[in-house]
Formats: structure tokens, C-alpha cells, sequence
């Protein structure tokens, strides 16, 4: 803890960011976001949006797996609603992209919670194995249902905001921005009220929290609702950012790597959702640009490249969960612990 | 009818391909608590060093296997040691993430090696048609049929009778009293999971040889280990069998009467899974788990 910091109203005391530190820092944090896209390409703006949309995603699945403790294979699932809502809205019923959006987070909040009813019996891995059976069933509905187009491309006429076109990297980025700090603010308070504070006692001991007062399973449905609601916004976004929606891009793989982001980032920690989906964006990006350097010296590199890429997840995720299980997020606080009393630590 | 025989016989190979593979998962679960998602991919690292040694290499087919399941002994002793170790005791969560990073790492390291694209395995079964009751029905099913039987016989006499079966029945039931016995919980461990990778590696090696060596066929009966077992009941070795063959009965009447254009037969399973999980969690034999708290 800070030392030296004295709070003298009850509101100061509650301050999401209660030291001057931490208020610096987010500053740094907000200057640097918003300074960033007139100095970045093209190409650094593309990875940019990527991470602020899964981030946003990061963040509900960390709601629901991180701060309920219900893990959800079915992530990949839940974003393709969102996703596909918000286009056949758009397609279909000529329906506003901004609105498209809200509804497709209604309609995949409601999709979650019903996918959340078997928690009602099931725990652990079988609630896991549950939402894997969701993700496949999902899959499978898309890509044959006469609606979604199956596994032809949905394309989505590009959002426009005042004449200005949304899919753009730099303007997107700022809708993906405000969007991740609104998602932020809603998952930290969260965890400061009644619901939050539920989620958390379902997750330490669902018994406990039944005894003392807490309807575990309305709290878990609530939980699923509110977790597939931020999921449904990513798939959204991304469907309004790429302007095309195709089922490939929410499969199981996408579950598992959502799953790897927020233990690689920190489970039950807002800010590590977005650290690992920093991480696991720039991660493979890295590897492709390193992959392409070396393409000249060894030529064999550049069909190597993809089985290296997936190498390295598996290796990344299996490496933090044995040295660092509480991820990059416990990371960061130990280097702010380390340099807290620096250079005087004892 | 004919119709009928053969969708029944292709259902009944499948379907002990499933068994096999969802006796090695279930073995893993009651042994160690561990769920296997890297099931799938035992399977193509098998397949793959079997094709390995008896293609690359030039070895004849009986050593070639002989060595793809040595392989796979030493590949469940190492996953074993190196990665489920360190995380005895930690939530559910860190366990199900590592065996899919181990999914993910296994399966890049076996697409890096032979790529992507489907292999002809050498058949070394042969797979002349046999006309039963006007059906035709491939050998090499046959003879899979019947090397899974006999496996699957061995190891009920194998934790019927042999030492080490019966430590690892009693490890499953209570690790606390089977190490106060005396039992080393850490080599029933890996037993485990050598015994798991070594039926995965002949399952692979069964489906590449009926089918074709190809990763994404050989991996998808990884997901698919997931009904099986949850049908039969975790941690049931009979469950995991009949599982099996029901799955796979299913699985196949399911292709042969519903409009393949509906593709129902991939995702029958997965709704009889969810179904299961409704109704009756444990499965068909698995023990019902009361908590108290």
C-alpha cells in the first residue's frame, strides 16, 4: 500500500484511483491513447483496434469466468451472435449500425443468459464442457442456417457517423476507445456494488454465498447476461469494423483465445483483460513480422510461420499458468511493489 | 437393411475408436482429476510417428507401431512430469487452460513437422469388403473392431487383477489413503497418462489407417471425446465404452437417415451432450459427487 496518503471525506476514500500516483498514471494512460493514432500507420492502427476489441471482449468474458467463476468455452459462439445480429439487423431490416449494436448486445445478453441456465446444476468443468457443447451448436446453426448466409461472407455496408466512415482504422478508433473506457468504468464500479460483490462470493465459495443471502443462480444468469452483453458489443464492433461477418472468426479457436487473454492478462482483473489483449495481439503480429524478416536468411521460414505462431500460444499459455498463474496483471503490481520503496527495499 | 448393417458396422468401429480414446481421457480424470483436452491430439502424434517410422523411415509396419507407442509412453510421462505436475492443486480453470495449450503447442509441432494436407497412411490392414447380410463392410473395420475389443478386455482384466491396476483404482477413489498404503500417487500419474497416450496413439493409428492420416479428422474426434464421456460418466471406464459405441451409432444413423445437407450428424453429439448434462450430469455410471458444505 501507498504510505502517506490521507483521505479526509469518505468519497475521496472510495476513489477509484485514490493516490496521486495512480491519477498520474492513468493520465499518462489516457494521453498516450489519445495521442497515439496521429502518429500511428495504417498498419499499427489495424492491431490498435484489434486490441481495443478484445479488450472490450476480454473483459466480459473475465466478468462472467474471472469474477463469477463460470468458465465459458462458448465465447467464440456468443461473439458471432453479436456479430451476425448487428449485420442481419443492418442487412435485413435496414436498421441503424449504431442501434444495430445496442440490440445485438440485448439479443446476445439474452442468448447468454439462456446458454447460462444449465449452471444452474453444473459447476466447473462441466459448466465448461456445457459451453463447448453451446460453441459447437452455435457453429453449427450459422453455418447452416439460411440466414446467416452459412459460410459465405455476410458484408455490411460501412458505418457512417455524420458522413464519416466508422470502418476506417483512425476513425474507428475512436468509437473502439470510447466504447473500452465506457466498458472499463461499467466493470470497475460493478465490482463495487451489490451484483458485483455477489459475483465475486459465487466465485470464492457458492455456498457460502447461497447461506449468506445470495440467489446464486439468479446472480449466475445475471452474470452470464452481463458478461455475453460486452461480448455481444465486441462481436459487434467487429462486424462494423471489418464489414464482413464470416463464421470463422468465432470458433472454438476464438473461445480459447479469448480464455487465453484473460489468464495470460489476469483473471478477475479488468485492467489485465486488456493487458492480455494486448499481449496476445501484438504477440502473433511479432512473430509474422519476425517470421517475414528472416524470410530472406532461412526461406523455409515463411510456411513455418502459422505452426510457429500456434506453437508459441500453446507454449505462452502453459509457461504463465505454471510460473505466473495470476498472469501479467500480478506482474505489473509486482514491479510497482519493487519500485514502490526502491532504492531502499529491504 | 443393407443400408441399415452397414451404417451399423461403421457406427460400431467408430464408435469403439471413441471408446478407446474416451478410456484414456476417462483414466486421466479418475487418476489425476485432469481433464484432457489434448486427447485429440495424442491421437495425431501417434498416427503421425507410426507414419513416421513405417513411411519416412522404412521400417516394417509391427515395429514402426511398437515405437509410435513407445513414443507415446515416453510423450505421456513427459506431459505428465513437466506440466500437469506443477499444478496439482490449482483451480479447475489453470488445469482445462494448460492441456489446451498442450493441445495447441502438440498439434503446431505435428502440422510443422508434416504439414496440413492429408497423408495416405500405409494400410496395413486389409480392407478387402466383406458382404454381410448384403452389406459390404471393409476388413480393416473388422479387424479395428476387434483390436479395440481386445484392448479394451485387457485393461478390465489389467485394474481387474494386475498391481498397478488395482493402485490406480485405489488412487482414483481416495489419494490420501492410497499414499498412506504406500501406493507412489505420482507414478500412478503417470501410468495414467502413459497408458492414455499409448491407446491415443493406437486410435490415431486405427483412424488413419480405415480413414486417411489427417489432422483436422483426427483431432475433431478429440471434441468429440466430450459426449462420450459425459454420456458414459467421467470417470467409468464401461461408461466411457458404451458412450462410445452409442455416440458413434448415433453419430453414424444420424448421417445415413437425416438430409446431409442439414449436417446433423457432426452436431448430434454435442446436443446429446448438453441433454446428458440437463437431465442426469453424471452420466450413465458415473458416481454421483454429493457436496456438503
Amino acid at each position: 500500500m501507498e504510505s502517506g496518503v490521507f483521505h479526509s471525506s469518505y468519497q475521496a476514500d472510495m476513489g477509484l484511483r485514490p493516490t496521486p500516483l495512480m491519477r498520474i498514471r492513468l493520465i499518462v494512460v489516457l494521453v498516450a491513447a489519445v495521442v497515439f493514432p496521429f502518429f500511428a500507420n495504417n498498419y499499427q492502427l489495424t492491431l490498435a483496434n484489434q486490441i481495443l476489441i478484445a479488450s472490450i471482449g476480454a473483459i466480459g468474458l473475465n466478468i462472467l469466468t474471472g469474477f463469477t467463476g463460470q468458465i465459458s468455452l462458448g465465447q467464440g459462439g456468443f461473439m458471432a451472435i453479436g456479430a451476425y445480429s448487428s449485420a442481419l439487423l443492418v442487412i435485413n431490416l435496414g436498421v441503424p449500425w449504431w442501434l444495430s449494436v445496442l440490440l445485438a448486445c440485448v439479443i446476445t445478453a439474452i442468448v447468454g443468459g439462456f446458454f447460462g441456465l444449465p449452471s444452474l446444476r453444473l459447476k466447473g468443468l462441466y459448466l465448461a464442457i456445457a459451453t463447448l457443447a453451446a460453441q459447437q451448436i452455435i457453429e453449427w446453426g450459422i453455418i447452416r442456417s439460411p440466414l446467416t448466409g452459412g459460410v459465405e461472407a455476410l458484408v455490411v455496408d460501412p458505418p457512417l457517423l455524420f458522413g464519416i466512415n466508422l470502418s476506417r482504422d483512425f476513425n474507428f478508433y475512436w468509437l473502439g476507445l470510447i466504447l473500452l473506457i465506457g466498458t472499463v468504468l461499467f466493470a470497475v464500479n460493478l465490482f463495487r456494488t451489490k451484483v458485483g460483490r455477489a459475483f465475486i462470493a459465487i466465485r470464492d465459495q457458492d455456498i457460502a454465498a447461497e447461506v449468506m443471502g445470495v440467489n446464486v443462480f439468479r446472480y449466475k444468469l445475471l452474470a452470464f447476461a452481463t458478461s455475453s452483453f460486452f461480448v455481444g458489443l465486441s462481436g459487434a464492433l467487429l462486424a462494423q469494423y471489418r464489414t464482413i461477418v464470416s463464421f470463422d472468426r468465432f470458433t472454438i479457436e476464438t473461445s480459447i483465445t479469448y480464455l487465453a487473454i484473460i489468464i495470460i492478462g489476469g483473471l478477475g482483473s479488468v485492467s489485465g483483460s486488456i493487458y492480455g489483449a494486448i499481449f496476445m495481439t501484438l504477440l502473433p503480429a511479432v512473430l509474422t513480422n519476425i517470421g517475414s524478416a528472416l524470410e530472406n536468411t532461412i526461406p523455409q521460414m515463411a510456411g513455418l510461420i502459422p505452426f510457429v505462431r500456434k506453437a508459441v500460444f500453446g507454449l505462452t499459455i502453459i509457461l504463465f499458468l505454471i510460473f505466473e498463474p495470476e498472469g501479467l496483471a500480478k506482474i505489473w503490481r509486482d514491479i510497482k511493489d519493487y519500485f514502490r520503496l526502491w532504492p531502499f527495499s529491504y | 437393411m443393407e443400408n441399415f448393417l452397414q451404417l451399423t458396422f461403421t457406427g460400431l468401429t467408430n464408435g469403439a475408436i471413441f471408446a478407446l480414446v474416451g478410456l484414456g481421457f476417462v483414466l486421466i480424470y479418475k487418476a489425476s482429476d485432469v481433464i484432457n483436452f489434448a486427447q485429440g491430439d495424442f491421437l495425431l502424434v501417434g498416427a503421425y510417428i507410426a507414419y513416421g517410422f513405417i513411411v519416412q523411415v522404412g521400417l516394417p509396419w509391427g515395429i514402426g507401431v511398437l515405437l509410435a507407442m513407445a513414443a507415446a509412453v515416453l510423450l505421456g510421462i513427459f506431459v505428465e512430469r513437466l506440466i500437469l505436475r506443477p499444478l496439482i492443486g490449482e483451480p479447475i480453470i489453470s488445469v482445462i487452460m494448460v492441456t489446451i495449450g498442450l493441445s495447441s503447442l502438440l498439434r503446431a509441432i505435428v502440422n510443422g513437422i508434416w504439414g496440413t494436407t492429408g497423408r495416405a497412411f500405409p494400410s496395413f490392414l486389409p480392407d478387402t469388403p466383406v458382404n454381410i447380410g448384403g452389406a459390404l463392410i471393409p476388413m480393416d473395420r473388422f479387424i479395428a473392431l476387434l483390436i479395440v475389443s481386445v484392448l479394451l478386455a485387457g485393461f478390465m482384466l489389467f485394474f481387474r487383477y494386475s498391481k498397478e491396476g488395482i493402485a490406480m483404482r485405489a488412487t482414483a477413489d481416495d489419494q490420501q489413503a492410497a499414499l498412506s498404503m504406500g501406493i507412489s500417487v505420482k507414478r500412478i500419474f503417470a501410468i495414467a497418462w502413459s497408458i492414455a497416450a499409448v491407446v491415443a496413439a493406437i486410435a490415431g493409428i486405427i483412424v488413419a489407417n480405415i480413414v486417411e492420416l489427417n489432422g483436422a479428422a483426427v483431432a475433431g474426434i478429440g471434441l468429440r471425446v466430450f459426449p462420450v464421456v459425459i454420456l458414459g460418466g467421467l470417470d467409468s471406464i464401461p461408461g466411457a465404452i458404451l458412450g462410445g459405441i452409442i455416440i458413434g451409432l448415433l453419430e453414424t444413423y444420424t448421417a445415413g437417415y437425416t438430409p446431409p445437407e442439414l449436417g446433423l450428424s457432426a452436431v448430434i453429439p454435442f446436443i446429446v451432450l448438453i441433454l446428458i448434462l440437463m437431465v442426469k450430469p453424471y452420466g450413465l455410471f458415473g458416481e454421483v459427487r454429493i457436496e456438503r458444505v
